[in-house]
């Protein structure tokens, strides 16, 4: 056992995502606390690992590595963290963290946290729970902990450096792999951009139906926005996934977010928390939205966007 | 193709969650089906429609309500249901799928299917967990699933439209994001008939598992900003927001 953390960070087209600087910042922290170092851990090729602040880099790159594979990269970090016992390994609460986290966990017996927006020198865990909803406190038990930290939740600049990083070969074998990576998938054109647009409407589940979705088309034309939303108005066939925000969707920055019956859940705060004005319009009032928007009303969608459509 | 859905029955959030000592109080909150357990039924029934086979949902009896949840699954289109009588509300994430792949073990899955997370996942998501447990390949953020000659082509999604496809040798557990297909509506009349008619086979729990975390605490967020809220009428609220875009020039 040691107390050092494994920071497992992500990469893609030859650029880490800010939770990876994020998480080697908060390992820093905490191997300073606990006696340990905080060790950044860079899986696959096409990128160079020599820009974190961490106490060190472990490099290791195949050619079964070269594009996200869960199957592969859980081979190589199952046999990495067993080798080095870490106290803690962190991963980002993200598409890729996401596929490997609890499966560690599962596979090792060791506890995992997910939704994790805080760490304590204690290893309590601070995680975002219930759509946001809720805050729940953890404690794992034992030696050893796997962290799954949601975006956004550290400071970026803390976990920024030059260290240099030592590459390994894979610690483990990676032939006979049942999945293999076949191509990417780029985002269908055609469609407006909605991360280019000043101006956006944006809907929930609120909404109710697909014919609704006129209305906000309508109220979105007469304030020269663009119609956006979150996650289940895509999954339900309203609109197509070009307009969708949040973690799974896109990110946007717009001068105006107007979001009508979207709640808040923390998948799409991460996508539109930095809007430069944000007015949510929702009927519960301790929608998490009401934390993060500049305005708010408990109100009904679809009586305040008839009475602005009278107004402009 | 045998193919399997691991479903989680959850604590509703439409309502305010009533706390007890230092989780959240399971005796007085209505559960619901998780809303990606939707899209992964969806895409079970879609997969089996393409090639073939049946479909069987099982999950855990967390309050003794799941047949409800069962009905409705089978009116979309599975052909079998399975509870596992956990009674235990509290059964965290580790629990029922360590249950699970029980369950999942003697019913030869080619795939199995899992919606890629919960709104209570506080220790991870079942599925990525069933895979390990049943030594098999996971791959979450699952947006369209194809089969075909035993090996499965999946897309992952990343973010913002960005994704990979995969192939995989099956078996395998996939973590569904999103249908290929919005899910489709089975008629209350169906639902009806299908609770009047259909069988849920009831499996005890086996197996132990846990989280390994204790509960400090669980409360409402603590808040560090809060909206400025416009009262009054619909009206009243939708003159405040247009003065208020006209004033900074966005109306």
């Amino acid at each position: 056992m040691s107390n050092d953390i494994l920071v497992i960070t992500e990469h893609m087209d030859g650029k880490f995502s800010d939770v990876s600087f994020e998480m080697v910042g908060k390992a820093k922290e905490l191997a300073s606390a606990l006696g340990g170092r905080a060790v950044a851990v860079v899986v696959g090729g096409g990128v160079s690992s020599n820009v974190f602040a961490s106490d060190s880099t472990i490099h290791i790159d195949d050619a079964a590595l070269s594009q996200f594979n869960p199957e592969a990269y859980g081979k190589v970090i199952e046999a990495l963290v067993k080798e080095k016992s870490p106290r803690l390994v962190m991963f980002g609460w993200t598409a890729t963290g996401m596929d490997l986290a609890a499966w560690l966990s599962a596979k090792l017996g060791v506890p995992c946290a997910a939704y994790v927006k805080n760490i304590g020198a204690d290893l309590t865990m601070s995680c975002q729970a219930y759509g946001g909803k809720m805050s729940a406190d953890v404690s794992p038990e034992g030696d050893m902990a796997i962290a799954a930290c949601l975006a956004g939740s550290f400071p970026v600049e803390a976990g920024q450096g030059s260290t240099a990083a030592t590459s390994i070969a894979s610690p483990v074998a990676l032939d006979g792999l049942k999945i293999k990576f076949v191509e990417a998938i780029k985002p269908a054109g055609g469609d407006v951009d909605i991360t280019a647009q000043a101006k956006l409407v944006s809907i929930g589940r609120g909404i109710g139906s697909k014919d609704n979705v006129e209305l906000a088309e309508e109220l979105a034309g007469k304030l020269g926005a663009t119609v956006s939303s979150s996650r289940p108005v895509v999954d339900a066939g309203w609109l197509p996934r070009t307009r969708q925000v949040g973690k799974s969707g896109l990110k946007v920055k717009p001068k105006l977010y107007l979001m009508l019956g979207i709640s808040g859940a923390p998948e799409h705060l991460e996508g539109m928390k930095s809007a430069e004005l944000i007015i949510a319009i929702n009927t519960d009032k301790k929608a998490p939205i009401f934390n993060v928007a500049h305005y708010g009303a408990t109100a009904d969608l679809f009586e305040v966007a008839e009475a602005m459509l009278e107004l402009l | 193709m045998n193919i399997v859905v691991a479903i989680k029955h959850i604590p509703s959030i439409a309502d305010d969650l009533p706390v007890k000592g230092n989780n959240v109080d399971f005796d007085s909150v209505d559960f619901v089906l998780n809303e990606f357990d939707e899209q992964s039924i969806e895409q079970a029934v879609l997969v089996k429609e393409a090639v073939g086979g049946t479909v069987t949902v099982v999950g855990v009896d967390m309050i003794g309500e799941l047949d409800a949840v069962l009905h409705l699954a089978l009116a979309k289109g599975a052909d079998k249901a399975v509870k596992i009588t956990g009674d235990d509300p509290a059964a965290d994430s580790h629990q029922q799928a360590k249950w699970l792949a029980e369950a999942i073990k003697g019913m030869s899955a080619d795939m199995v299917f899992a919606g890629v997370q919960a709104s209570n996942d506080l220790d991870g998501q079942i599925g990525p967990m069933i895979a390990a447990h049943l030594d098999m390949p996971y791959i979450g953020g699952v947006s369209s699933v194809e089969v075909s000659d035993h090996t499965a082509t999946v897309n992952k999604e990343f973010a913002g439209g960005i994704g990979g496809k995969y192939s995989v040798s099956l078996p395998m557990v996939v973590g569904v994001q999103a249908a290929s297909k919005p899910p489709r509506y089975a008629p209350i009349s169906k639902v009806r008939q299908v609770a009047q008619t259909a069988t849920i086979e009831k499996v005890s729990p086996s197996g132990d598992a846990t989280s390994g975390l204790a509960f400090k605490k669980m409360a409402p967020p603590v808040v560090t900003g809060h909206a400025e809220m416009i009262e009054g009428s619909s009206k009243d609220v939708a003159k405040k927001i247009v003065e208020l875009l006209k004033s900074k020039g966005l109306a």
